[in-house]
């Protein structure tokens, strides 16, 4: 009778949703540099979900090279992020993100 | 069976998502990360992407949380923050909004075109793997984006490399001159 109910693409789409929302709170919510890193890392893995339910459903394989792509860029975005982190936070330990405003113009 | 597999992997994916945006210890919160992106890779490997949820556990999980951690413990926060401190009264609440309002819409868009989402599923027509459909899909009709992700890596290692440098570099010097003295 369960066994019935198959995961369609819908399932994961929602579950996308729901990991890009909880994302996007966190970003707004924490204050520590690296937890919204984390919290940037997980809106990225909703996206990635989306492309791949989006593969799997029209049976397009674009759709997981994109995922590839987004991988490269989330690396790259981390690195960069956390040498920014590393020096800001070496120079004033226990910064969070509200006392770096001073870089507003 | 999938069906178990859905449930547990989602279960695995909302309790990391939650526990990275709650757990007060950034520790505590890369390891609930660490719970997400595994929960992540079942569901691609339930989603036949298996090429990415072998990398999905390699970069994400071994590579990006690994830098996350080497960064905490370099510089030495991983104490607790006071999550009882609001510096913006109104913020926790608006953030709030934020998120229920996002998953609220685009659930609301997805329910909308559920008809028209909902249809076979159609991969792995022509009997390849999926690695080997991936690879060609890679290497032939997206080979030279492929060749600037290889750029975009090197240039983002070596401005992390001089940047980081550059704010040693008078204590560095110095100490050189001091040495040499």
């Amino acid at each position: 009778m369960i066994a019935a109910y198959v995961p369609t693409s819908t399932w994961y789409l929602l579950l996308a949703a729901a990991l890009f929302g909880i994302g996007a709170t966190g970003l707004l919510v924490r204050r520590n540099p690296l937890v919204m890193f984390m919290c940037i890392e997980l809106m990225l893995n909703a996206a990635n979900l989306t492309f791949v339910a989006f593969a799997m459903q029209t049976g397009d394989i674009n759709g997981q090279t994109s995922v590839f792509f987004v991988l490269v860029v989330a690396a790259a975005e981390v690195v960069v992020g956390l040498g920014i982190i590393v020096s800001i936070l070496r120079h004033r330990p226990g910064a969070t993100a509200d006392d770096l405003a001073e870089m507003k113009g | 069976m999938e069906l178990v597999v859905f449930v547990l992997a989602s279960l695995m994916v909302l309790a990391g998502a939650f526990g990275v945006v709650l757990m007060s210890n950034p520790v505590h919160a890369a390891m609930s990360l660490v719970l997400t992106l595994f929960g992540v890779a079942v569901h691609f490997v339930a989603m036949e992407a298996h090429f990415l949820a072998a990398v999905q556990v390699i970069v994400y999980a071994g590579a990006i949380v690994v830098l996350f951690l080497f960064v905490i413990m370099l510089l030495g926060v991983d104490r607790a923050d006071d999550l009882q401190i609001e510096p913006f009264p109104i913020q926790r609440p608006l953030a709030l909004v934020v998120g229920v309002g996002t998953i609220g819409l685009v659930a609301a868009a997805i329910l909308r075109a559920k008809d028209s989402v909902d249809r076979e599923v159609a991969l792995d027509a022509s009997g390849d793997s999926n690695i080997r459909l991936l690879a060609r899909n890679l290497f032939q009709d997206h080979v030279f984006a492929f060749e600037l992700t290889s750029v975009l890596l090197i240039v983002a290692v070596a401005g992390t490399v001089v940047m980081t440098r550059r704010t040693s570099t008078p204590e560095a010097e110095s100490t050189q001159s001091n040495g040499a003295a």
